[in-house]
């Protein structure tokens, strides 16, 4: 016979020692410390920071550790926190121009200013599972590289095709750097350009990497050429009012990815490229690369392109590419529904008995 | 106001979670969403610790709203066990120490999801409902930009429409929840998903509605004693959900019911959705609500 369920607190306390046991797993196994996952599980830390909009290599990996390697979990570990921390300052806009490179590559020059610095990436790597890893304890030598050249100039490949005007120009619009802040303003529609990028900049790695995807198979082609993608770190400097001068609060490891696409023109401006741009934290460079193709898919409608493909569809691009929304909304449906679906029985009992297949001898 | 501390315990948090710059922002949108009733109030909607889609938007509303000396109760189908009601019942506690209640009549502030109790609200209550989708219009046109522009023009047609394909099809509008009112005599609104059965009560109620809406970024309200139509043709008159059954614990005949499934064999009962409003008429005639059902 019916009991009405009571002892939704002492199920839920249940579960959260559960979940504690299982993130643990084995106690006879070492547990995994924040600075392990810092520096083994790089890539996981990067992603959480860029996704999560704060750059905190231990507040991600805790975030990882935390979630038991769930990155979208950890995401939405980090935002929650991020929300409670107050704003001190509004930083410079940073120069990736001077970044100290540590991998820099151009797939439409073979060599320019600067060079190609293939740097650390699995793109050559054959992907044979390495069983030396197994074990552990193996020590690899130092890569052989040139030495460092800080003072080396690496000009952006954007700025190369600026200088012979082959490339759009992107101005600093009025009144930059306080753009909007999508963490503190709700968006609108159409969306400017600052809003799409600093949305795609928090949004879901997989999504943008399939909407990217969807532009080369020809959902809305742009002609990518991937101009230059560099890592390597960034000061960022603020500006205290008080001392009229920027001071340095720190250096950020960033991924930058500068698309060139086709070109536009009509009869009153000459042919020029256009462009797409990705940032990510970290060696976030799907990311960036994913980030690049849909900016530039983005902008269709501003460089009078049709609009007909999904990632050039404004709303839906941005009101779903964020994976803290999107995985709260479709795990919603774990909660309760059946006062909803006590009204839609009611009401599929009330039209099946009144439709005539319910009542042979009334439909004759 | 407690200033925010940068350790990075527990003991960090401000009261009810939101920092009060946040909180200020929310009471300014649900102070344009009371002076436009049924208006959606964009706002800057925070990550909160709890899922988006799992009352987030209630309970930044709630977080807003509440002062140490409020009673709050928090029901989910219309219950306070459910477990994402003792959730968010339990993240107040912890973050206010507020005093929290299951009793509708001696709660200040009520927030919902799915129903409005059964025992009439008072003046001074507050109904905060969390919302998943605030757009009434959203399956007519999934464009934002768009379904601002009807409610600017109160351009409502294709809803009237709507309503009457279902009458042309099935013989009767076939929506049982989430059905569309007309507010204060001008916007469309969304009541979140509560079933129809519910819509009678938000009409002229004592109470202050307030609706939130987390992941969508959108805060609405119905102030007391504001009109709140469902909207229905002439000849086919809005009617709310009827059951044949009373509730076999209390014995309404007037309440939501629940439908419980006992056995494989078809067997059915049907109680309250409402377990405080149950648990009273129990109460009142000397009778305790789990034995009844043995």
């Amino acid at each position: 016979m019916y009991v009405a369920v009571k002892g939704g607190e002492k199920a839920i306390a249940s579960a959260h020692k559960l979940l504690a046991e299982q993130r643990r797993g084995d106690t006879d196994v070492p547990e995994l410390t924040i600075e392990q996952i810092k520096q083994q599980m790089s890539l996981a830390v990067d992603r959480v920071m860029t996704e999560g909009s704060v750059y905190d290599r231990d507040l991600a990996a805790l975030a990882i550790k935390q979630a038991s390697g769930d990155l979208v979990e950890a995401i939405f570990l980090l935002r929650a926190y991020r929300n409670t921390l107050p704003r001190l300052a509004t930083a410079n806009p940073i120069d990736t121009g001077s970044m100290t490179i540590r991998r820099r590559i151009s797939s439409t020059y073979k060599d320019l200013p600067g060079g190609q610095l293939l740097g650390p990436t699995y793109d050559y790597t054959h992907r044979l599972l390495d069983f030396d890893l197994e074990d552990g304890g193996a020590v690899t030598p130092p890569a052989d590289t040139a030495p460092a050249d800080h003072d080396a100039v690496v000009p952006r490949v954007a700025d190369v095709l600026n200088a012979e005007g082959l490339i759009e120009q992107e101005i600093q619009p009025e009144g930059d750097p306080d753009g909007s802040d999508v963490t503190r303003e709700p968006m609108t529609f159409p969306a400017d350009r600052d809003v799409r990028l600093q949305n795609l900049a928090r949004g879901d790695e997989g999504f943008l990497l399939a909407l990217g995807y969807s532009t080369q198979r020809g959902y809305g082609r742009n002609h990518p050429f991937a101009g230059e993608i560099r890592m390597g770190d960034v000061a960022v400097e603020i500006l205290p009012e008080e001392l009229g001068f920027p001071v340095e609060i720190g250096e950020i490891t960033l991924t930058e990815c500068e698309m060139v696409n086709q070109f536009t023109g009509s009869e009153t401006s000459p042919p020029q490229f256009t462009r797409g741009y990705g940032l990510a934290f970290g060696g976030s460079e799907r990311k960036a690369m994913s980030m690049a193709l849909v900016d530039r898919a983005l902008r269709a409608a501003d460089l009078g392109e049709e609009t007909e493909a999904p990632a050039q569809d404004e709303e839906f691009v941005l009101y779903h590419s964020d994976n803290v929304e999107a995985q709260g909304f479709v795990q919603h449906l774990k909660l309760p529904h059946y006062v909803d679906f006590q009204s839609e029985l009611e009401l599929v009992r009330k039209l099946r008995a009144a439709h005539p297949t319910a009542h042979p001898a009334a439909a004759e | 106001m407690t200033p925010l501390r940068s350790s990075r315990s527990r003991r960090g948090y401000n009261f009810a979670y939101l920092d009060e710059h946040t909180k200020r922002m929310i009471r300014r949108s649900l102070l344009k969403a009371v002076a436009v009733p049924g208006y959606q109030v964009p706002f800057a909607s925070r990550e909160m610790p709890l899922p988006f889609g799992w009352g987030t938007g209630g309970i930044q509303v709630t977080a807003s709203v509440l002062g140490p000396d409020d009673v709050l109760k928090v029901i989910d189908q219309g219950a306070d066990d459910t477990t994402n009601a003792v959730s968010i019942r339990a993240f107040f506690a912890r973050t206010t120490s507020v005093r929290t209640t299951e009793k509708t009549a001696e709660a200040t502030v009520i927030q919902t999801r799915h129903r409005i109790p059964e025992t009439p609200l008072t003046e001074g209550q507050i109904l905060i409902y969390q919302v998943p989708i605030p757009e009434p219009l959203r399956w007519l046109e999934p464009r934002e930009a768009e379904t601002r522009k009807m409610h600017a023009l109160e351009e409502y047609g294709t809803m009237h429409v709507q309503l009457y394909e279902d009458i042309a099809k099935y013989g009767h509008i076939s929506t049982s929840y989430d059905y569309p009112v007309i507010v204060n005599g001008r916007y469309l609104m969304r009541p979140s998903p509560i079933p129809k059965f519910d819509n009678p009560k938000m009409h002229r109620n004592p109470a202050l509605q307030l609706f939130g809406a987390g992941r969508e970024k959108r805060i609405y309200a119905v102030p007391p004693y504001t009109d709140v139509k469902s909207l229905d043709f002439e000849d086919h008159p809005f009617e709310i959900q009827q059951w044949e059954e009373n509730c076999e614990i209390c014995g309404a005949d007037d309440t939501f019911l629940d439908e419980i499934v006992t056995d494989d064999q078809g067997g059915r009962m049907y109680v309250c959705s409402d377990s405080d409003y149950c648990a009273g008429r129990c109460a009142a005639v000397g009778e305790i609500p789990s034995e009844a059902a043995e």
